[in-house]
């Protein structure tokens, strides 16, 4: 399954996102699973916390670059650092730089990150070379597109491989598939009329198109979408991208 | 309405009051998506439109960054056709000229073509105030001058309303027959109209462009009223900000191309008109031409080199009609003149961010507005930018049911997430406390601000039993 052109067992350093270690860390597992399956070999620093979006994104700048200096400082010996979300992967790979605008030494680090920093599909197709995990799903699967992973890093093809890859799997394009869920981090709790009006579309569409699972790559967008159809009782289910392509029927 | 008449900062509020009311509901969405994909439809068919874009997003910069050289370089030429030209620094300053133009002008009537910079100066209510009455001539904008409404939208001003409330709206004001065919509501404006482009002294217009190399007006219809309101009456007025201009007439074929296609799906629109200068011997037109150009505010924008990247914006409203925020809440909701994604930028800027702080967070950063910006402007990166002047300059109140402000939640969430054991025991303590609140792995309600946003309206998934952290010496052996 693994690709023979990268010879040497490659290292990746897991990035588990403060999400998918508080509420999700089934998801972690199953990232280490799929890529130790592979041949990669995987390591974690417990001393890792967040990347320090949600400060960035409400505003505070200052508190962010403090969050995101430590980030820069823990994966300066890693081959790849991976994270199993878009959205963290968009703040280190785009808005570091400009978070530490103007600052060298800082901006060194952040562009020696950026060359070895992943999304997970992103780096099981892309680096990996590999589509076909051998998993299997024999269930009618929704890919939710993150607006992050979409439109901050194009990433819209390699999930929608893996999910085509995966046996008995049907993947469902719901209309208006790209648009947000109304996740947005802190606009979830700033702005909770609109986000939940946007999350009941993004369900509707999904219902309407027969998905029984909507799938992403991004916590945030998972945890609004579940907190919605748990509300509202309705017959759906989410899951992220690494438990369907760790699944085996 | 609060300071200015600016009510920004109420978007939550007024955005809920949107999401009550089902029949604007249906309103918003379907003239949006009508809208947006129109846009798809129009934008497909011409190959190399991501060229086209970056072109024009070049054409743009190159006229900020010598903004002074071009505004200089239109004005002579205006008036080496004939024109006058006038500065306005502020809002107050554009209204004033206006008025005494038209005094000037003897002219008691004035038919007006749709321009969101007069919306943006309130120059009706000025006009009204010096005796001076202001007939809207564009459909949409002759809508809302009966409603008493502002803009709703940068392009279709009534998107708001169906043809039922303006068919309810002409029987009320216009006492007309009750009809929802369009072509019979335009035939009665139409009438209402048609005697006034004749009898007005004054016709007063805003551009779409204004080309620096050869000093002419360029605005773009579909209506025809726009032709009228700048060709029939005797003098005509063009209110222009300083954002308008672009260089060499060449140039327009690039932003036409542009503009039709991202505002409404059409490769041009039914009108196209260039005005260069007053009627010359044996023409039409009108006798005087004054183009007024307005800063108010954009100069100091321009000097931001952050946001200058606003000021390249050509009002198409494509970002509106792709955004799923003012889909949702529509355009009045922004509180003023402009809404939308651009709104949120705008605003903040020519109103001072006290009075719009609130804008910049009001978006989830899908970045939507982004891919179909003509001019590719990065709004999401903007609004991050003016998220932080907001919290700099104008920081938010302590919200309802918060414990702590804002500022303080941060920085106690930056010190933990600097510190692995203050994160790791506040996972603990959390897990601990959850325990009265969860139920079969969920947790319904938490009072206390931010979380009771979350759980409002949705249920809040209870922390894992055990983070990864803690699963991971056992997941490493495996």
């Amino acid at each position: 399954m693994s690709n023979p052109a990268i010879a040497a067992k490659p290292r990746v350093a897991l990035f588990i996102t403060c999400l998918g270690d508080q509420f999700f860390p089934q998801v972690g597992e199953c990232v280490v699973k799929i890529l130790r399956r592979l041949g990669v070999e995987v390591t974690f620093d417990p001393r890792q916390t967040c990347c320090g979006q949600p400060a960035f994104n409400t505003g505070y700048r200052q508190e962010a670059r403090e969050v995101a200096t430590r980030v820069l400082d823990l994966f300066e010996g890693a081959d790849y650092v991976v994270a199993p979300s878009g959205s963290c992967t968009s703040m280190m790979r785009v808005y570091y730089p400009e978070l530490f605008h103007g600052e060298a030494e800082k901006l060194a680090k952040v562009e020696r990150l950026r060359t070895r920093l992943f999304e997970f599909s992103e780096f099981l197709v892309k680096v990996l070379k590999v589509e076909d995990l051998g998993a299997s799903f024999p269930h009618r699967v929704a890919y939710h597109d993150s607006c992050h992973l979409l439109r901050e890093l194009q990433i819209e093809e390699e999930p929608r491989r893996l999910l085509r890859a995966v046996r008995d799997v049907e993947l469902v394009e719901p209309q208006d598939n790209q648009l947000c869920c109304g996740f947005g981090g802190t606009f979830s709790v700033k702005f909770p009329e609109v986000s939940v009006a946007m999350g009941e579309d993004k369900l509707r569409a999904a219902a309407a198109a027969g998905a029984e699972y909507l799938v992403a790559n991004d916590s945030g967008c998972l945890m609004h979408l579940a907190g919605l159809i748990h509300r509202q009782g309705l017959p759906l289910k989410t899951l992220h991208l690494a438990e369907v392509l760790a699944s085996q029927g | 309405m609060s300071e200015h008449g600016v009510d920004s900062n109420q978007i939550r509020e007024l955005g809920r009051q949107a999401l009550g009311d089902a029949h604007l509901q249906e309103a918003y969405r379907s003239s949006t998506l009508r809208l947006y994909t129109h846009r798809l439809a129009a934008v497909s068919e011409v190959p190399g439109f991501e060229r086209l874009r970056e072109r024009a997003r070049e054409l743009k910069r190159e006229v900020m960054d010598h903004l002074d050289f071009y505004l200089a370089q239109f004005a002579e030429n205006v008036e080496r056709r004939g024109g006058i030209v006038h500065w306005a620094e502020s809002a107050e300053e554009a209204r004033s000229i206006v008025g005494e133009i038209a005094r000037r002008a003897g002219a008691s009537e004035v038919v007006k073509a749709k321009t969101m910079v007069s919306e943006e100066i309130e120059l009706n209510p000025a006009l009204e105030k010096a005796g001076i009455r202001p007939f809207e001539t564009d459909l949409g904008e002759f809508i809302l001058q009966l409603s008493g409404e502002r803009p709703a939208h940068i392009v279709a001003p009534a998107i708001h309303m169906t043809r039922h409330d303006v068919s309810d709206l002409f029987v009320h004001n216009l006492h007309s027959q009750p009809t929802e065919v369009p072509e019979q509501l335009t035939a009665i404006a139409r009438r209402a109209l048609r005697e006034k482009f004749a009898s007005a002294g004054m016709g007063l217009s805003g551009a779409n462009f204004a080309v620096a190399e050869t000093g002419t007006v360029v605005v773009i219809e579909n209506e025809g009223n726009i032709r009228f309101c700048t060709t029939a009456p005797r003098v005509h007025v063009a209110l222009i900000g300083i954002e308008k201009l672009i260089p060499r007439l060449a140039d327009l074929a690039v932003f036409l191309r542009l503009l039709g296609r991202s505002g409404t799906g059409q490769k041009l629109t039914v009108y196209t008109s260039l005005l260069t200068g007053p009627r010359r011997p044996g023409e039409d037109g009108p006798e005087e031409m004054h183009v007024v150009l307005i800063d108010n505010g954009r100069i100091a924008t321009l000097a931001d080199e952050k946001m200058r990247e606003a000021l390249y914006c050509i009002r198409c409203g494509a970002c509106l009609n792709t955004c799923p925020v003012y889909r949702k809440i529509g355009g009045h909701a922004y509180g003023w003149v402009y809404s939308g994604p651009i709104g949120a930028l705008v605003t903040p800027q020519l109103t001072g961010i006290q009075n719009a702080r609130e804008l910049p967070f009001a978006s989830s950063l899908c970045g939507a507005c982004r891919d179909v910006c003509p001019v590719k402007i990065n709004i999401p990166d903007l609004l991050l930018h003016l998220r932080s002047e907001a919290q700099e300059r104008a920081p938010a109140p302590t919200p309802s049911g918060a414990a702590l402000g804002e500022r303080t939640t941060i920085r106690l969430w930056a010190w933990a997430m600097k510190r692995p054991w203050a994160y790791s025991l506040g996972s603990r303590l959390a897990r601990w406390g959850q325990r009265l609140l969860a139920r079969g792995g969920w947790i319904r309600k938490i009072p206390m601000y931010p979380a009771s946003g979350w759980t409002d309206g949705r249920d809040l998934p209870a922390l894992a039993r055990k983070t990864f952290r803690e699963r991971w010496t056992e997941i490493e052996k495996q």
